[in-house]
């Protein structure tokens, strides 16, 4: 054995007879002989006599310990000149900096304010899927954003609109890393975001600390407007959504199941995600409520390929219809591998928005034909302008159906902004933190692109600001898997629904 | 095993066997309760059974690759998950403008060997490629510094390939030869798992042959055995060691296409690491360095992820136990290496080997 070895707490590298590395905190003594404080090692001349490794590991750890204190007390008085220096320029730099915000006595909001400048741009943020497998669907969210901005020709109040974009992934760590870059940012006046709900669970904490507003596009997990912490609710003061809680979606399902499909019987398939197990557990729950079975309720892993195992599980409990939110690549799996179980002949599957993408008819085959799969369904004159103008700006069609909502968000944002505007005599404009939130969650009967938005404040739905009324289930058919088409016909149109 | 006699009792090897009844108990019970419960049937079984081993034998041919190159340089490449990708993800673009022509359907025999040969072909020149600049020059350092290469390597491979093709998701098209299902006696199986499993077998037999019946083999047992005397015997050992790499990145690359007829979907960037980690525990588990070890450690795993859940776990009540799949896969390996430390098929090895 040639590299070196960890014993305890001290290295041992035996690549020269007599001759060891040790490592020691806080000293260094180098070859020329010098003790320079910092974490590092010594080298040590040694007897060649010890017997083993073990002996030798107890007795240099001794050593090790004798000599860093020898050094630490060798070193104690520069090392505390040192830290005092520092201590003192922060000291100072925080006091100069603090400067600024003392003397300005104009704000009198609690959260306090955003100043922009005479010939500055009022910043917005934005947190989405800019990479990964997902990222049509910030994509799709951002092209919504940039025509709500392109609307207003990217001015507001007289100063151009700057939309600064952050990459918060599909993960909860994606979105606190995107939150903690627009919260660094003071000239922020507000974000869209984030597209998964997990990422938003990731960004609200920031986003609500640092008294920014955040309007997610297309969040559906219900713990995110949910207050009651213990019921798993995580919503935070700051938060909306102009996508529809994924109560109303579940509870819309689960009725398309119990009363246009007939089904008596149901299982379910997430796969821990907040977004797949919020929608999993609120179509069980509506369906048990409707005097129907839920036979079987499982979820799969993240990154499983093998779909056999659960499948046969749920072919031990012969449901009628499956629900299965999952994302890809796993709900192509799922669909590709049902084909080829004993005793789901006959079973349907019910996909998640998740699952509305072209890609997925694409790479599932064949088995994906009548597959029916939820989804937003926006229509209106106001629709068909900003589709006709997408095509215009992008060349091609929208790659999701969360544009729309992308588009609702971004004109309450702006509209909250305008609302509490204090224009100042020089040009500036100053927002308080506070009064933008409220300034949001006062909006009521906005006629929106996806029907008429109105925030609500009450408990499980604290931030929900969509009517949950522009969704539609639509049926694959073979012109999705073989030529292209998109999006798929309707099956079911809830807004047509809720009009009767 | 058991040495429980006063004078060397200890309470280390007496926990271990307690917890090795408790194991193979736990196993006992569990497939004894779904079996007298009759929730599965015998046909679910066989189904389970002979997915099982079609992603065994995917497993096995990426094993190979692992153990090979264990074989002959005590190392870990932990990239070769990537080389798998390389080949998949590159034929996938093949398979799709085969499938455009109609040449896919109408001539399958000839399309699937044309991928195998592309994605054996991509694969191999990645794993070269790897050897040649990432492991050759590290070849005479200590044995941690190529095995962190290899992490490094693999990363660099996977947002290359994400660089190349995107970050989506790609599906290989559907061969219609290889459709429908084979009827025995009210079993059914579905051809292109009968397929995988005798595709994957033709060239483990190959590989077999190259290593025990060739010059070229012989100078690959040789390099394995000792390179200084193989040196010395007129062997060019940079040259075996290349071929080495080569041989294991093709049976990577064929293992992606036949992977994509298996399993179409899923495939992106990022494929290889799952399979990747699988293989290295399948080739463990056979005995690494061991060929045929590799082979049948991965036929092994393939099957008892595929119906340890159902059979062990459900029948002790454990809820989500098609969640457990890798835990299975896992447990089976630290079992394995309590019981037969030099795994299923290896030989205990010298000090320098191991």
């Amino acid at each position: 054995m040639a590299a070196g070895r960890r014993l305890g707490s001290v290295n041992v590298n035996d690549g020269r007879v007599g001759r060891y590395i040790l490592s020691c905190p806080l000293i260094r003594k180098d070859k020329s002989g010098i003790h320079v404080p910092g974490l590092s090692f010594t080298y040590l001349r040694t007897r060649r006599n010890w017997r083993s490794y073990r002996d030798y590991a107890n007795v240099t750890a001794l050593t090790c310990t004798y000599v860093s204190l020898f050094h630490i007390r060798t070193y104690r008085t520069g090392l505390m000149i040192r830290q005092l220096t520092l201590a003192l320029g922060i000291l100072s730099f925080l006091a100069i900096s603090a400067f600024p915000l003392l003397a300005n006595q104009e704000c009198a909001d609690p959260l306090g304010c955003v100043e922009v400048g005479p010939d500055d741009p009022i910043v917005v943020g934005a947190m989405l899927v800019v990479s990964g497998p997902i990222n049509y669907l910030g994509e799709d969210t951002l092209g919504g954003v940039e025509l709500a901005l392109l609307a207003r020709d990217y001015t507001l109040l007289g100063h151009e609109i700057e939309l600064v974009v952050e990459d918060s992934l599909c993960t909860a760590e994606g979105g606190q890393a995107a939150a903690q870059r627009l919260a660094a940012d003071p000239t922020i006046v507000g974000a869209i975001g984030t597209n998964c709900s997990s990422a938003a669970q990731g960004a609200m904490p920031i986003i609500s600390g640092a008294g920014m507003v955040m309007i997610a596009p297309s969040n559906t997990s219900p713990s995110l407007t949910n207050e009651d912490i213990e019921a798993g609710g995580s919503h935070l003061p700051g938060y909306f959504r102009t996508s529809q809680n994924g109560l109303i979606e579940g509870m819309r399902l689960a009725e398309f199941a119990a009363l246009a499909l007939e089904a008596e019987t149901l299982a379910t398939v997430h796969d821990g995600d907040p977004y797949t197990e919020g929608l999993a557990r609120s179509v069980a729950n509506t369906f048990t409520d409707l005097n129907k079975e839920v036979v079987y309720e499982g979820a799969v892993n993240k990154g499983d390929t093998d779909m056999a195992s659960i499948l046969t599980e749920i072919a031990v409990h012969q449901p009628d219809v499956i629900y299965v939110p999952l994302f890809e690549p796993e709900s192509n799996f799922f669909a590709a591998q049902m084909v080829h179980i004993a005793g789901l002949e006959d079973t349907i599957i019910i996909g998640g928005a998740a699952s509305f993408a072209s890609n997925f008819p694409k790479n599932t085959g064949e088995a994906a034909i009548g597959i029916y799969v939820s989804g937003p369904l926006v229509s209106g004159a106001a629709y068909e302008e900003v589709l006709a103008q997408w095509k215009e700006e992008y060349g091609s069609d929208p790659p999701s159906g969360y544009h729309a909502h992308a588009y609702d968000a971004t004109n309450l944002l702006l509209n909250a902004l305008e609302a509490v505007a204090v224009v100042k005599e020089n040009g500036g404009v100053t927002f308080g933190r506070q009064a933008i939130r409220d300034a949001v969650a006062a909006t009521e009967d906005y006629p929106g692109l996806t029907g008429r938005l109105t925030c609500r404040e009450d408990s499980p739905f604290a931030g929900d600001c969509s009517p949950g009324t522009a969704l539609a289930v639509f049926v694959i058919t073979e012109a999705e898997v073989f030529d292209d088409n998109w999006p798929p016909p309707v099956a079911w149109n809830f807004a047509a629904e809720a009009v009767d | 095993m058991f040495k429980w006699r006063s004078d060397d009792f200890s309470w280390v090897d007496f926990t271990i066997d307690v917890l090795r009844v408790l194991i193979v108990l736990g196993v006992v019970v569990g497939a004894w309760n779904t079996l007298s419960s009759g929730r599965i049937s015998f046909a679910q079984w066989v189904n389970l059974f002979a997915a099982g081993l079609s992603q065994g034998s995917i497993y096995a041919l990426i094993a190979l690759g692992y153990t090979l190159v264990y074989g002959i340089l005590l190392m870990i490449n932990f990239a070769h998950g990537e080389v798998f990708m390389a080949g998949a993800f590159s034929t996938v673009f093949l398979a799709e403008a085969l499938n455009r022509t109609g040449f896919l359907n109408e001539q399958p025999v000839l399309a699937i060997l044309l991928m195998i040969a592309f994605a054996g072909l991509v694969s191999m020149s990645v794993a070269i490629l790897l050897e040649r600049i990432a492991y050759r020059p590290l070849r005479g350092s200590p044995r941690l510094v190529p095995l962190i290469t290899a992490i490094g390597a693999s990363f660099f491979l996977q947002y290359t390939f994400r660089g190349l093709y995107g970050s989506g998701f790609k599906a290989y098209p559907g061969v219609k030869a290889l459709q429908g299902v084979i009827q025995i006696g009210g079993i059914s199986i579905p051809v292109v798992q009968v397929f995988v499993f005798c595709a994957a077998l033709l060239l483990m037999l190959c590989l077999y042959w190259l290593v025990e019946r060739t010059r070229v083999g012989k100078a690959m047992r040789a390099v394995s055995e000792n390179k200084e005397v193989a040196r010395l015997m007129g062997i060019d050992i940079d040259w075996v060691i290349m071929f080495t790499f080569g041989v294991g990145g093709f049976l990577a690359g064929s293992a992606g296409v036949i992977n994509g007829l298996f399993r179409p979907q899923g495939v992106n960037f990022y494929m290889g690491f799952i399979p990747g980690i699988k293989a290295f525990t399948a080739a463990v588990l056979g005995g690494i360095g061991n060929i045929p070890g590799a082979m049948l450690g991965g036929l092994f795993l393939g099957v008892i992820e595929a119906i340890g859940p159902n059979l062990v776990l459900a029948g002790l009540g454990i809820p989500g136990a098609n969640q457990l799949k890798d835990v299975i896969a896992f447990t089976m390996l630290v079992l394995v290496l309590i019981f037969r430390p030099q795994g299923i098929l290896g030989e205990r090895l010298s000090e320098t080997k191991a």
